[in-house]
């Protein structure tokens, strides 16, 4: 296996529960290898929430907190504010974030606090078996939408974009040398990071959601959704409007 | 202050300064003198001035203090900081304490020591905002989903809402559990002369017992796995394996259960010849305290001040007397300071020579139904009054004589 | 000269480094993986550029691409 998984991942673990051609191992590497880069693996803790894409700290060899639904980023302020100058990175998924944790995601957004949020967008939920999620397309039909979706899809990036996110960027698992660098960029901003990678879930979005069931076509669509800007990829912000949450409060008392 | 609505723990205060506190100050103070470093909460009545002193105080004591978004997020963001290394805290009532749940059986699957802060209001929901209650006694031992023990203690003076919050935070890093610090808007919001500790002691190291979890602090190096599936020693998920996950359950509920004769304390008054027996926790002790008073003809003027003669003597005409001749009830008073784990073996003890037991509570009868079950052959009486006032002693010493059969009674307090 | 190993426990026959590598060096083998899948096998490695795109693509981690001497097999 690649030298990176050799240091990285807990080999015991393995081998990992994600689906042939699940889009939650590019994204591991990819957040790996800017771990890596950067060097700050001794500084850095990862939380997660529930669903597959928190499943991919589980099997880095890190300090992790693998949590409850949706409340990953409440877990992660605590852990940040109590080791304020240590690294702190969530990863989650969309109905982790913007269903059962949107009301944590809005706010630890509008705190600006310097936490990196790593946002698996598979447009379903896909450990529970294929029902939708707050970002499936209209029309889809899922296991919970069988006659098709009647929901507009929310948009994560959006969001964080107007509640004063430091660093939004959206890529997809086609993209995995931007995405690990706006990992990397994410990282290194002092404030809060969202990156969104919309990824694939061939065993429970497939053809309903994608319009392909083989991951090899759902990369290929992405790569052709980049292209022709059906979606807004790329660094969407980067730029402070905020003060960073843990600046202002040492502004105000010891921490 | 009277010694002895100060529990025998108290009474060991090292250059004790003395200040008038509020119940809910009091728990803050002892939050910090515990050593709890961080504090997340949301506002609400009746605990709100815990939030608030805290809000100011936390600082200064080197802590941190974030108000989140809510309840669920409060009971979160405490045990991520105590992974971060910082003893942690939140505080709420009821309707809140609900919400915190899921975080608390998060907080007892991974063995992370942190301490809830429960001032109970009158229920369900909104119920009553501004009263006080004790139902939650079987949400502090049941609330969250699955099978899981918890140690809650029952504060009844603002002493002890020192004293217990101090507590709360050595007992939970030595068992690696939550701790509920079950206290009520009686006691919340009483105001107290109490001794606390002139200065922040330094920490007693404590052995932790622990099912097996993983339990060093993050960023130290030792690539920590927080789990909160059943899981081994490496944080490994073991949901999966029937037998291996059973091991867990019985090895967590073990570190409690089988410890219970080093975390129960009972403080007990009047029963070394007790016929009768009030058991009680929480604000209920101070009433039932009274109770055992009158029933034994003591005199104590603070039971019923001037101003309440000069009351009665308007309302009713008749003076409210002290001095009874029921010197022969031998009542005496169990008080239950750590009210889960149920103090089983040691209540057994108590009631050994007791052939009536009163179980008064300010909800339906819940506790009583513990106390029953191990009582066997004593009968065991709930005085359950609902509504968010205490039983008064009179109506307690009243059930006493009517259980008895003596036939004087005496005047109905309203 | 490429050396790409694959590793027959990680790789679970997901068929994305097919279509990842521009240089078309996997191919679909009967050659089985752990899961009982097929896996690929390399062919051309002379023709690998480094791009590490299968390295990053591979959800499994199960590509490894060094700089050496021409070894087709894995262990």
């Amino acid at each position: 296996m690649n030298s990176l998984f050799e240091e990285y991942i807990r080999k015991e673990a393995l081998p990992t529960l994600f689906c042939p051609g699940c889009g939650n191992g590019i994204v591991q590497q990819a957040a790996i290898r800017a771990i890596d880069k950067l060097g700050i693996r001794e500084n850095t803790a990862l939380v997660s929430g529930i669903g597959c894409s928190s499943w991919i700290p589980c099997y880095i060899n890190m300090d992790v907190m693998h949590t409850i639904h949706g409340r990953a980023l409440a877990f992660a302020t605590g852990l940040k504010l109590a080791q304020p100058d240590k690294n702190v990175m969530v990863f989650t998924g969309d109905g982790d974030c913007l269903a059962i944790g949107g009301n944590h995601f809005i706010h630890a957004a509008g705190r600006n606090i310097d936490i990196t949020v790593i946002m698996i967008n598979n447009y379903i939920y896909g450990m529970t078996g294929g029902q939708k999620s707050p970002t499936t397309p209209m029309n889809a039909v899922t296991k919970t939408s069988p006659f098709g979706s009647i929901d507009y899809p929310l948009d994560g990036c959006a969001l964080a974009n107007t509640l004063g996110a430091s660093y939004v960027a959206r890529w997809t698992t086609a993209h995995p040398i931007q995405l690990e660098k706006s990992i990397k960029e994410g990282i290194e901003t002092k404030g809060f990071s969202y990156i969104e990678v919309l990824a694939q879930c061939p065993v429970q979005g497939g053809k309903n959601v994608y319009g392909e069931k083989e991951p090899a076509a759902i990369l290929r669509k992405y790569r052709d959704m980049a292209k022709e800007g059906t979606v807004s990829l790329g660094v969407l912000k980067s730029e402070k409007t905020k003060e960073e949450y843990i600046e202002r409060l040492r502004k105000k008392e010891t921490l | 202050m009277d010694k002895e609505f100060i529990s025998k723990e108290s009474q060991g205060h090292k250059e004790p300064t003395k200040m008038v506190l509020q119940g809910n100050e009091a728990c803050a103070k002892g939050a910090i003198h515990g050593g709890c470093r961080f504090f997340a909460g949301y506002p609400i009545t009746p605990s709100t001035e815990v939030i608030e002193y805290l809000a100011l105080e936390m600082g200064k004591a080197g802590g941190t203090f974030i108000q989140m978004e809510d309840e669920i997020a409060s009971a979160c963001a405490i045990v991520g900081a105590r992974w971060g290394g910082r003893k942690a805290m939140t505080a709420t009532s009821g309707p809140g304490f609900t919400l915190m749940q899921e975080a608390i059986g998060y907080a007892v699957s991974t063995e992370t020591p942190v301490v809830i802060v429960d001032i109970q209001r009158g229920g369900p929901s909104t119920g009553q905002p501004t009263m006080s209650s004790q139902h939650d006694i079987y949400q502090a031992r049941y609330g969250s989903h699955g099978d899981y023990q918890i140690i809650a203690l029952a504060p009844s003076s603002v002493q002890e809402m020192y004293d217990f919050t101090k507590k709360a935070f050595q007992l939970a890093e030595e068992y690696r559990t939550p701790v509920i610090l079950l206290g009520d808007e009686i006691v919340g919001h009483m105001r107290e002369k109490i001794s606390v500790d002139k200065e922040i002691e330094k920490e007693k190291e404590v052995i932790p017992v622990s099912a097996g979890s993983p339990c060093t602090d993050f960023y130290k190096g030792a690539n920590t796995l927080v789990e909160g599936q059943l899981h081994d020693e490496m944080g490994r998920r073991i949901g999966h394996l029937p037998q291996k996950s059973g091991d867990f359950l019985v090895k967590l509920d073990e570190k409690i259960s089988k410890n219970i004769d080093k975390i129960a304390s009972i403080d007990t008054y009047f029963m070394e010849d007790a016929e009768i027996a009030i058991v009680a926790y929480g604000s209920v002790v101070r009433t039932s305290l009274n109770a055992v008073k009158l029933a034994r003809g003591i005199k104590d003027d603070r039971i019923t001040s001037k101003l309440k003669i000069v009351r009665d003597v308007i309302t009713k005409g008749v003076p409210q007397t002290l001095q009874t001749d029921y010197g022969h009830l031998k009542v005496g008073l169990i008080k239950i300071n750590t009210v889960w784990p149920f103090p089983e073996e040691q209540l057994k003890k108590l009631i050994k020579k007791v052939e009536l037991i009163i179980v008064p509570e300010m909800n339906m009868g819940k506790y009583c139904r513990e106390i029953e079950r191990v009582a066997k052959k004593v009968k065991v009486i709930s005085l359950a009054k609902s509504g968010g006032e205490l039983p008064t002693p009179q109506e307690i010493l009243n059930r006493i004589i009517k259980e008895t059969g003596v036939k004087k009674e005496i005047e109905e307090d309203e | 000269m490429a050396i790409i190993k694959i590793d027959k426990t990680s790789c679970k026959g997901c068929d994305i480094c097919y279509a990842v590598c521009p240089k078309k060096i996997f191919v679909r083998s009967q050659n089985r993986n752990q899961y009982g899948t097929n896996m690929p096998e390399v062919v051309n490695p002379e023709n690998c550029t480094y791009c590490t795109m299968c390295e990053r693509m591979c959800p499994d981690g199960a590509i490894l691409v060094e700089r050496g001497e021409i070894i087709e097999d894995e262990d």
